[in-house]
């Protein structure tokens, strides 16, 4: 018997129902191995079986994701496989969108290693690269013989628990983790050696690839300042003494959300900073350096705005991630929106 | 400016009744060192301890390593400007090195950003000073002592103890003895006409109180851009007062033992003529980053230079600061590498700076500081683990009651320092 369970999703078309004009096709289990498994299971050997094969039209996917995958994900769930391998999708932008979807919903709900195949132009490679392991393919099924051997290398690695190494060793796309390893030069001669082929005009590669930011436009201003309810969201650590959410001093992974119901000011015996990244000294003594809640309690009172939300927001900006940071963005906006906030006064440090 | 470094080989220290040095072994009067550092009305209590590469031991929260060093001949003190007399200027004649051990300052945090060295397990391989012996000056500070005069007073028991060790190696003859020359700007472009002209810019962290670095004396915030030879630096003309992340701390040892310029050193008259320095900061005024990076393209400009070298010191802020050199200096037509580190967040998936710009085409990683370890508890813990939870890198719950702890690399002393002088580097995955 097989020491391994593989579950393999396709959609409709390499699942042999029709094409385009079977789209639409609703999520169905088939407990048999169907077009690329075929060539899959071969290539897995005898420790390996796919004891399900789950096919989705493309369409009907796109169109209900949400369902789609819940159906799907409790689908692949029922055969408690080791590994869970979507596509390849090539070339196919829908197709490669549900791939990378179902990918990420399986590993998350399931804690199952997922593995897809793309194209590196598939629309799904850009919005799914990062989080799941994507082996380049070609741009058609022709290419399948080219990129089987990868894709059956790396389901065997997940199944035994091996280290995958990188992408270009392995051939899948560039996730852009970044991983530490120890190089055979220190980084002054590593650097030296670069400068040195940058001078004399000769192709060199930088370790690090300038990232593209996410760049926020700045909002409208705010047309009735008068009567605009304003909030404090601070990157500068400000948190109620003895820090109760326990945010970290750098990289934090949390912020939180505290009162300033009935404060004329912040008082130094209830708030305190625990930001890493600058020098605390003044702001313990006068929190109200980072949280200026005495000047706006005085403007709120000669009217100059409409009035201050009764609680901040408030984080550690010191080498937290972009990624936490985003997501706490997110949070604190939709948040904000719900209690009608027309403007927020953010606070560096 | 041409100086001879003259390197001691320290194999161990060894505490004794008087301090010599003897058969490459370090032996240290304890009485006289705690005394020397009590001699500071601030500090109620001193004492040392011993950590040797491969002990089961840690050492935290440090503030500063310092390798002891005196200067023989060429005039000028180590140190200048702060423990040393300001003037004559140093970087020439003769400097004695005790190389392979170090002055390591430990006490009660001062802020976040102190940090761990662990003399064995698998930190140590992330730290330059699990490699070296080192003697810990284990300091405590007065009763509600104001954190900046705390600072202040760490800093000068770390110089004050390496300088007063550095003696013990006046009169012994060096195991090794190094030349390093950098000719006054003519003579020296003149010297190898055919070479690329190399210079580096070394910012100095600069963000304000405890986050401090000391050029002859002066806080580096309030200079603007200047050329340095780079044998001022080999005589402590730098030293640390900052408290930046530990990880990307630039102690005052890596201000002695600047990679960079040892690597232009090396290639210089070889691969590159090496012309000098430029010193900068990385104030926290936009007004001074536009200042000092237009100053510092200037003075790339002005050398002539065909290519330059730019560290920083800390991440995030300073991450403005590198970007506005690398793009004024590229623009001057002066090609550029930089030396960083980076910060994408525990799963490593996030941007690894806070500001790029398109000409920063080539960049030597210095790893990345965010990756977890699981430390080991030690048999010896030289300082304290009270703080381990709130220093950079450590989280609430990290520690157990064992003493083992998990925390982001960013808590081990210069384990990812942005100047290149470990071998630890990021690639993506």
């Amino acid at each position: 018997m097989a020491k391994y369970k593989i579950v393999h999703y396709i959609n409709q078309f390499f699942g042999g129902i029709g094409g385009e004009e079977k789209a639409d096709f609703e999520p169905e289990v088939r407990e048999e191995k169907i077009g690329p498994g075929l060539a899959l299971a071969q290539g897995l050997g005898e420790d390996y079986d796919i004891v399900a094969t789950v096919i989705c039209g493309d369409n009907y996917f796109g169109e209900n994701l949400d369902k789609a995958t819940d159906i799907i994900v409790d689908m692949v769930k029922k055969y408690e496989p080791d590994v869970f391998v979507a596509g390849p999708a090539f070339n196919a932008g829908r197709y490669g969108v549900a791939c990378g979807t179902i990918c990420k919903a399986v590993e998350e709900r399931l804690g199952i290693p997922v593995l897809t195949g793309m194209y590196e132009e598939n629309p799904g490679a850009d919005m799914f690269k990062k989080d799941i392991i994507t082996v380049q393919t070609g741009n058609s099924a022709a290419t399948l013989r080219k990129s089987l051997p990868k894709i059956v290398n790396l389901v065997k690695k997940m199944a035994t628990g091996e280290e995958i190494l990188g992408p270009s060793i392995e051939g899948y796309l560039e996730r852009g983790i970044r991983v530490n390893y120890f190089a055979e030069e220190r980084g002054a001669t590593r650097g030296m050696d670069m400068l040195i082929k940058k001078m004399a005009g000769e192709p060199f590669e930088t370790d690090l690839p300038m990232p593209k930011f996410d760049r926020v436009p700045p909002a409208e201003p705010i047309k009735d300042i008068k009567h605009a309810k304003l909030a404090v969201v601070t990157s500068g650590g400000i948190v109620p003494q003895g820090n109760p959410d326990h945010i970290e001093s750098s990289n934090a992974t949390k912020f939180g959300f505290y009162t300033l119901e009935g404060m004329e000011k912040m008082s130094a015996d209830d708030y305190m900073t625990i930001h890493g990244g600058y020098d605390r000294q003044f702001v313990l003594q006068d929190p109200n350096l980072v949280v200026p809640l005495d000047v706006l309690r005085k403007l709120e009172k000669e009217g100059e705005f409409g009035e201050l939300l009764n609680y901040f927001g408030t984080t550690t900006g010191t080498g937290t991630a972009t990624g936490s940071a985003a997501k706490f963005g997110d949070e604190i906006g939709k948040r904000f929106i719900e209690e009608k906030v027309d403007g927020v006064l953010l606070v560096s440090t | 400016m041409k100086l001879e470094l003259g390197k001691i080989e320290i194999k161990d220290i060894q505490f004794a009744d008087r301090t010599y040095i003897e058969n490459h072994v370090l032996y240290v009067n304890k009485e006289e060192v705690e005394a020397l550092v009590l001699e500071d009305d601030k500090l109620l209590e001193c004492h040392l301890d011993i950590a040797r590469p491969g002990e089961s031991t840690r050492i935290t929260p440090v503030k500063d390593v310092i390798e002891p060093r005196v200067k023989v001949s060429g005039g000028g003190e180590i140190f200048p400007g702060v423990l040393g007399k300001v003037t004559p200027p140093v970087g020439e004649g003769r400097t004695h090195a005790l190389d392979g051990c170090c002055v390591v300052t430990v006490g009660r945090i001062v802020g976040f950003q102190e940090g761990v060295i662990d003399m064995s397990g698998v930190a140590a391989d992330y730290c330059p000073f699990s490699k070296t012996v080192n003697l810990c000056v284990v300091i405590e500070p007065q009763e509600g002592l104001e954190t900046h005069v705390y600072e202040k007073a760490g800093r000068m028991a770390g110089l004050k103890v390496a300088a007063y060790l550095g003696e013990a190696g006046r009169e012994v003859e060096p195991d090794t003895l190094e030349v390093y020359e950098t000719k006054p700007i003519f003579e020296q472009a003149a010297q190898y006409p055919d070479l690329p002209k190399v210079g580096y810019v070394h910012m100095l962290q600069s963000q304000g109180l405890l986050h401090d670095t000391y050029y002859y004396g002066v806080d580096a915030k309030q200079f603007v851009p200047t050329i340095m030879y780079p044998t001022e630096i080999m005589d402590g003309a730098i030293v640390s007062g900052n408290c930046v992340a530990p990880c990307d701390k630039v102690t005052t040892y890596h201000h002695l033992h600047n990679p960079v310029i040892d690597e232009c050193y090396k290639r210089h008259g070889k691969e590159i003529n090496f012309m000098g320095v430029i010193l900068t900061n990385e104030n926290v005024f936009l007004a001074d980053k536009e200042r000092h990076s237009d100053m510092v393209a200037k003075l790339a400009e002005w050398m002539g230079l065909d290519g330059v070298l730019i560290t920083e010191e800390g991440y995030g802020n300073p991450d403005t600061d590198l970007m506005m050199n690398c793009r004024k200096v590229e623009r001057k037509g002066t090609k550029v590498v930089l030396i960083t580190d980076e910060f994408p967040g525990k799963d490593g998936k996030s941007q690894s700076l806070a500001d790029t710009c398109d000409e920063a085409t080539a960049l030597a990683s210095c790893g990345q500081g965010n990756m977890t370890l699981q430390f080991p508890a030690m048999d010896k813990v030289i300082g304290m683990q009270d703080y381990i939870e709130s220093q950079i890198g450590g989280w609430a719950g990290c520690i157990n009651e064992d003493g083992s702890f998990e925390a982001e690399i960013q808590i081990i002393i210069a384990s990812t320092i942005a100047n290149g002088f470990n071998k630890l580097a990021a690639r993506g995955y």
